[in-house]
């Protein structure tokens, strides 16, 4: 039960991680502001629910409207930071997501909403003697569907391999004719999308507030360390670390799991600085 | 900065400078009395971070943890009936400079984003444990109720509690810090920081410890930035888990940014600016990060030294051709 919620929980976890960690791979941008991308996911889907009564409508809205979001912002603001220190772009994003957790609080206030799951998913199964909610289950497959097709892309596509290449020299990639700077804002709106799809996967599971990209931002963040950052496999290991230890930590260490993420990134970060995955120390 | 300015130049704007901090209260309202005084406050906090990120070229995203700190230990003594209040600033003070040794001293080891994260994460560290150590630190009330003894110096006894008399207790701590950590940064000390910072592998050729240095501005900062949050406790009255938050961490990050991180006074500038932007905007509405993000974002992109990195360096270019001038002029 606690294993199927901690590994729910983790899905979520992958799919925002995994956009921030190819932008990181890609770009050299630690993205501050993919929390908020993400809780923009949550919103679309609750406006999109609102207007359509349609939930599977707001899943091919959301997603899409915050790609473009993305999209925006790598071409106006990033662009012209690349070559700057890794700070700066830390502080740039971090500007971005100031500027999009106070939008959102002018545009839907600063109260809670909530989005019902979609009717067919509406509802309980019992699993082993446990009841569990269809929709979890829901994310525990849609989950490891989007990892299989985004490895798929990575492996099998032109535009997959041109963005490993990029990913490993940028400059090289550019000497071969790849257009970097089409490609880098192709990656940010993929990654974009993808927090955005978590966003909306997870607006019928969590209660949506302006305070939610904060959180899931310093998850993330321990998510993609404790994978090494820019680790595709790595950002799935390290999410369901996470969401696993969640789950059981609220069983057995109730006071302590607050603190556990925070001392296993820091034990992460001090022996094995490049991620759990990686082969040198 | 001290390229810019002949020695009898800066010396009277330092003059300017004290006499405009000190004689303020005489000018100005208790609201501003107050706002000044937060403002010097998170000037210091500012001011201690920009030691790591300016000069050392370190970013800590988890400086709150120090400031918190010092915040809850003062907050903790003066509630438990501690006779003196310099005396429990000065406990906050160094009970957050021995924070400071130990997440140095695992953190400095680390880079770029790599440090900022592991900042990060220790700073969330004391922030979980003041939330769930109920007992001790209130939980997420945070520690509330503080009453302010009188300030006994012999015979005299001076109230404290008015904010025009606080005023000048952070505004001496101010000028105090100033004055040190200026010291610091022009010594030769600050000189192998900034190198550290410019090029770490070449400084470290020079047979400089690099961590050695590193832990040590670390420290410092630690112990300057728990300070800050000894008065920012006594001056809201209360200690509260917010102040440890990751967020609270980004506020020198922004007010340093705003200001220019490679002038010495950049933070204060920043500080100035941060609270003005908020004074003037929250008399409208409650959401105003929203315009401090739309100043930081093409602040960043198009003027990185800040506000007053770019004033000075504009000026500092007039200042070079008049000087130039001069020359000439004196040589015909």
């Amino acid at each position: 039960m606690n294993f199927l919620n901690g590994v729910s929980l983790g899905m979520l976890l992958f799919l925002i991680s995994i956009g921030l960690t190819i932008i990181f791979g890609v770009l050299g941008v630690l993205n501050f502001a993919h929390g908020s991308l993400y809780m923009l996911g949550a919103y679309f889907c609750f406006q999109a629910v609102s207007l359509y009564q349609n939930f599977w409508v707001a899943m091919i809205l959301s997603p899409f409207i915050v790609a473009v979001v993305g999209g925006i912002i790598e071409m106006s603001l990033l662009r012209p930071v690349y070559g700057r220190d890794v700070s700066f772009q830390l502080l740039l994003t971090f500007g971005v997501l100031l500027v999009l957790d106070d939008a959102v609080r002018l545009i839907w206030g600063s109260g809670y909403h909530i989005v019902d799951p979609p009717e067919a998913l509406n509802g309980i199964v019992h699993v082993y003697g446990f009841t569990y909610p269809v929709y979890s289950l829901f994310i525990l497959f849609i989950g490891p569907l989007i990892g299989l097709g985004l490895w798929g892309f990575f492996r099998l596509t032109l535009w997959g391999k041109k963005i490993r290449a990029a990913s490993m020299d940028r400059e090289m990639a550019a000497g071969v004719g790849i257009n970097v700077n089409r490609l880098f804002t192709g990656v940010f709106m993929f990654g974009a999308w993808l927090a955005g799809i978590g966003g909306t996967l997870a607006a019928p599971l969590r209660a949506i507030g302006p305070s939610m990209g904060e959180k899931i931002i310093i998850e993330s963040f321990i998510v993609v360390v404790i994978g090494g950052l820019g680790s595709f496999p790595g950002a799935f290991v390290g999410a369901m670390v996470l969401g696993v230890i969640n789950a059981y930590g609220a069983q057995y260490l109730p006071k302590a799991t607050m603190a556990l993420p925070y001392i296993l990134l820091a034990i992460i970060l001090l022996t094995k600085p490049r991620g759990l995955l990686s082969r040198e120390a | 900065m001290g390229g810019v300015f002949s020695k009898k130049r800066a010396l009277a704007l330092w003059a300017a400078g004290l006499f405009l901090v000190l004689g303020l209260p005489f000018i100005i309202n208790t609201y501003m009395t107050l706002l000044m005084t937060e403002i010097m406050i998170m000037g210091i906090f500012a001011l201690s971070f920009n030691l790591l990120f300016g000069y050392t070229g370190l970013l800590s995203f988890g400086h709150a943890a120090f400031f918190g700190i010092g915040g809850y230990i003062t907050a903790f003594l003066m509630i438990h009936d501690f006779p003196s209040m310099p005396l429990a600033i000065l406990v906050g003070s160094l009970v957050a400079t021995l924070a400071a040794v130990v997440v140095g001293y695992f953190s400095v080891k680390l880079d770029e984003i790599y440090f900022a994260i592991l900042t990060l994460g220790f700073g969330m560290m004391f922030y979980t444990l003041a939330h769930q150590w109920r007992s001790v630190t209130g939980g997420s009330d945070g520690l509330t109720g503080l009453v302010l003894p009188s300030l006994g110096a012999g015979f005299l006894s001076v109230n404290i509690s008015t904010p025009k008399s606080f005023y000048y207790v952070v505004a001496c701590l101010f000028v105090f810090t100033v004055a040190i950590l200026l010291r610091i940064v022009r010594s030769s000390f600050g000189l192998v920081l900034m190198s550290i910072r410019e090029n770490k592998e070449r400084t470290a050729f020079t047979g400089i410890d690099i961590r050695a240095y590193r832990l040590a501005s670390f420290v410092i900062s630690g112990l300057f930035a728990g300070m800050a949050g000894g008065l920012f406790a006594i001056f809201d009255r209360m200690a509260s888990p917010s102040m440890l938050h990751w967020t609270a961490s980004a506020e020198p990050v922004l007010m340093t940014v705003l200001g220019g991180a490679h002038v010495f006074l950049g933070p204060v500038v920043g500080a100035v600016i941060f609270f003005l932007v908020e004074y003037m905007i929250t008399k409208f509405t409650d959401i105003w990060m929203i315009f401090l993000g739309a100043i930081l974002i093409p602040l960043v992109i198009f003027f990185p030294e800040g506000v007053l990195g770019t004033i000075l360096a504009k000026w500092g270019k007039k200042q070079h051709i008049k000087g130039e001038e001069g020359a000439r002029g004196e040589h015909s």
